[in-house]
């Protein structure tokens, strides 16, 4: 089973030939994912990494039944590519790119909403199911098969958390990078709730940051359908100062409901194990399944 | 980014949008001069006179060592000449500031709009802003207008409104009427206000802005509404298409080094803590600041060195971090997936030699595609920088570090 993408996955790549996308699309197709085909305007026709190029995403889904696409393009052309791919029927839509235009995301957001569609991203490192599918820029061989679901706002935090996992003696099911922007299509809950849904996730780690009210929401999501899966979180961020923004657009402490501090509680409140420290979401895990299965 | 309140009614009047008006003055002089064409125009002699940097709480706030505040009222030219000799060149500490204050080298010469008239004049409080929960565009608004919106939030929830704007039709006629009735208005000020919405909302949206806040918003007692502040954040992913809002950039509001970061295309924030830090990713680079608050020290900085971490990135965030002289200790932290350890190792190797003489301990800790032999290559460098590869390590190498 696992959620959104699995070995039966059909991937197309948007931004396909150029330079990010053909690195990235390269790893993935070496990884094993089912790569068949990418849109590039007015390159349609052309072969690429082995895979045919299409001008659209419309023509790409016709000519190979893709139901997933992977997003490359930059961002002054990224929100245009997403409603593209929610256009031509594609299901899950994963944005890579980062740096969109708030403006350019409400819009898209709200097309979007009307399609029958997933988005994960923007400004994420994307989604994997480990020995099945990679549809993202992360490092395959940090995550192992197991049974752990990961959701996290950040990238290198999120290989962080599934090697820990690994190091553990536990692996992944699928690890869902929803991405740090002020605006994504996968919120948190979304994504614990796909988790908590899925025959082959046991338990979840959820990394989250400051800014924005996502984990509360997921939090208290997870405690009204009554705690199914056991969860461990960290929210990163603990040190950062209100009003400035630490890296991702959507890290930024506005007022008190977007501090670390804040989160945790409500996360705590809401039956999650919340660590303080990032170096022990591995450890945590182990400990909180140990307990569970005496 | 954010702009000046001068800046910010600048744009506003090109929207329609009718403001408190004003004319900005670097010397004392110029602030007597703005004066007097104030005088010409609006036939009064009162001015205010305001502080302009990036930064509230400017009307409570005072310049460092004396009672001046940053923002205060003239009566004549005499005081126009005096306030602003007090206030330009010095430091401005506010609530938003911090102990440290910021220097003040523009006044805005603004007209008096409490004039005293057929009704007493009103101050409400509106902002345009992003709702991250629903994704949609908000305005909130209060009749508790010239306070701290948090703390009217806190006190009297509600007394704030919000009206969300759907993305697909934009701001309708029946929203800006909303917002009118529920702040109170009738007649004259009435439509005055729905004319205001409307433009506030046009020039929200069509800079780019992730926020514009009015407060306060003024019903003056011939019953006009204007906008007498103007707080403004612009998207800086937008930046790239509005090159006339970019050039407003105002670098003296900014950490000189961070400008310089900026250069490099590296995400550097200062902090005040005693502990460098580098780190490749924004989550991992947050999460490493927390680690060394738990080591028992302080995060100096927060820097994102993107996902290449090459031997050239290194070095220029290196030489970052240790124009800081808080700096008691860096930390490195790499998470290498698609970048090799070993590479990011020699890199940090090179740029050690390339620098020379490092008086701090470095810890380097990297993990992820061969990082063991990047800790080989590390530790048989002769260098003095200790290596990790289990984040846990790192952060007992760092409080062991600070104890020494």
């Amino acid at each position: 089973m696992s959620v959104l993408v699995n070995k039966n996955s059909k991937i197309v790549v948007q931004g396909f030939t150029g330079n990010e996308g053909t690195f990235h699309a390269r790893q993935m197709i070496e990884y094993g994912t089912n790569v068949v085909g990418g849109i590039t305007p007015g390159k349609g026709g052309q072969t690429h990494l082995g895979c045919p190029v299409f001008n659209t995403v419309s023509d790409a889904v016709k000519n190979t039944g893709a139901d997933v696409s992977i997003i490359f393009v930059p961002p002054a052309f990224a929100a245009d590519a997403i409603m593209e791919a929610a256009d031509a029927g594609i299901k899950v839509i994963v944005c890579i790119t980062e740096g969109i235009p708030v403006k350019d995301m409400i819009g898209a957001k709200a097309y979007i909403k009307k399609r029958n569609c997933v988005l994960v991203g923007p400004n994420c490192p994307g989604v994997i199911t480990p020995d099945e599918a990679k549809v993202g820029i992360m490092p395959g061989f940090v995550f192992k098969k197991g049974r752990i679901g990961i959701v996290s706002k950040s990238g290198t935090l999120t290989y962080e958390a599934a090697d820990q996992i690994v190091k553990a003696g536990l692996g992944i099911s699928t690890a869902i990078g929803i991405g740090g922007d002020p605006i994504i299509g996968t919120s948190t809950k979304d994504a614990v709730e796909m988790l908590m849904n899925d025959p082959e996730t046991d338990a979840i780690v959820m990394i989250g940051e400051i800014g924005g009210n996502y984990e509360a929401e997921a939090a208290k999501w997870i405690s009204k359908n009554g705690n199914q899966k056991k969860v461990v979180a960290f929210i990163a961020g603990q040190t950062a100062p209100p009003g400035r923004r630490m890296g991702h657009a959507g890290a930024i402490i506005g007022g008190s409901d977007d501090t670390a501090a804040a989160k945790k509680k409500i996360l705590s409140q809401n039956g999650i194990f919340v660590v303080d420290s990032p170096a022990d979401i591995g450890i945590k895990m182990k400990e909180v399944l140990s307990l569970a299965s005496n | 980014m954010n702009i000046h309140e001068y800046q910010a009614k600048e744009i506003l009047k090109q929207y329609g949008v009718t403001v408190q008006e004003g004319i900005v003055a670097t010397s004392p002089e110029e602030a007597v001069e703005a004066a007097k064409k104030l005088k010409e125009l609006y036939n009064s002699d009162w001015v205010v006179i305001k502080s302009q940097i990036h930064a509230g709480g400017r009307g409570k706030g005072k310049i460092d060592g004396t009672e001046q505040r940053g923002v205060a009222l003239a009566k004549n030219l005499e005081q126009v000449k005096e306030i602003s000799h007090n206030i330009l060149g010095n430091i401005l500490v506010t609530i938003q500031t911090g102990a440290k204050g910021k220097r003040v080298n523009k006044v805005l010469v603004a007209q008096d709009v409490y004039y005293p008239g057929e009704s007493s004049p009103k101050e409400f409080y509106m902002s345009v802003l992003l709702d991250r929960a629903t994704g949609q565009n908000v305005i909130i608004y209060t009749t508790e207008g010239g306070m701290d919106i948090e703390e009217v939030a806190h006190n009297t929830p509600d007394k704030i409104y919000k009206e969300w704007i759907d993305p697909l039709v934009g701001l309708q006629s029946f929203q800006t009427r909303k917002i009118a009735f529920n702040l109170g208005l009738s007649g004259k000020a009435f439509k005055e206000m729905t004319a205001f919405v409307t433009s506030l909302y046009n020039a929200y949206t069509n800079i780019d802005a992730s926020m514009f806040e009015i407060n306060p918003v003024l019903k003056t007692s011939d019953n006009r509404i204007l906008a007498v502040d103007g707080k403004v954040g612009i998207d800086d992913n937008a930046l790239y298409r509005h090159p006339e809002i970019a050039a407003l950039r105002d670098f003296e509001e900014e950490d000189p080094t961070e400008v310089e970061a900026g250069e490099y295309d590296l995400n550097y924030v200062k902090l005040d803590g005693n502990v460098g830090c580098m780190v490749n990713g924004a989550g991992l680079a947050m999460a490493t600041m927390d680690i060394i608050k738990l080591s028992g020290g302080d995060p100096a900085n927060f820097l994102d060195v993107g996902g290449t971490a090459s031997a050239e990135r290194v070095e220029k965030a290196m030489r970052i971090i240790l124009k800081d002289p808080n700096v008691k200790a860096i930390l490195i932290n790499i998470f290498g997936g698609i970048v090799r350890c070993d590479r990011v190792a020699q890199g940090v190797v090179d740029a050690y030699n390339n620098i020379g003489n490092i008086p701090v301990p470095i810890i380097v800790r990297l993990q992820g595609t061969n990082a063991e032999e990047a800790k080989k290559l590390i530790d048989q460098s002769g260098l003095k920088v200790r290596s990790a590869i289990a984040l846990k390590e790192a952060a007992e190498a760092v409080s062991e570090v600070l104890k020494n």
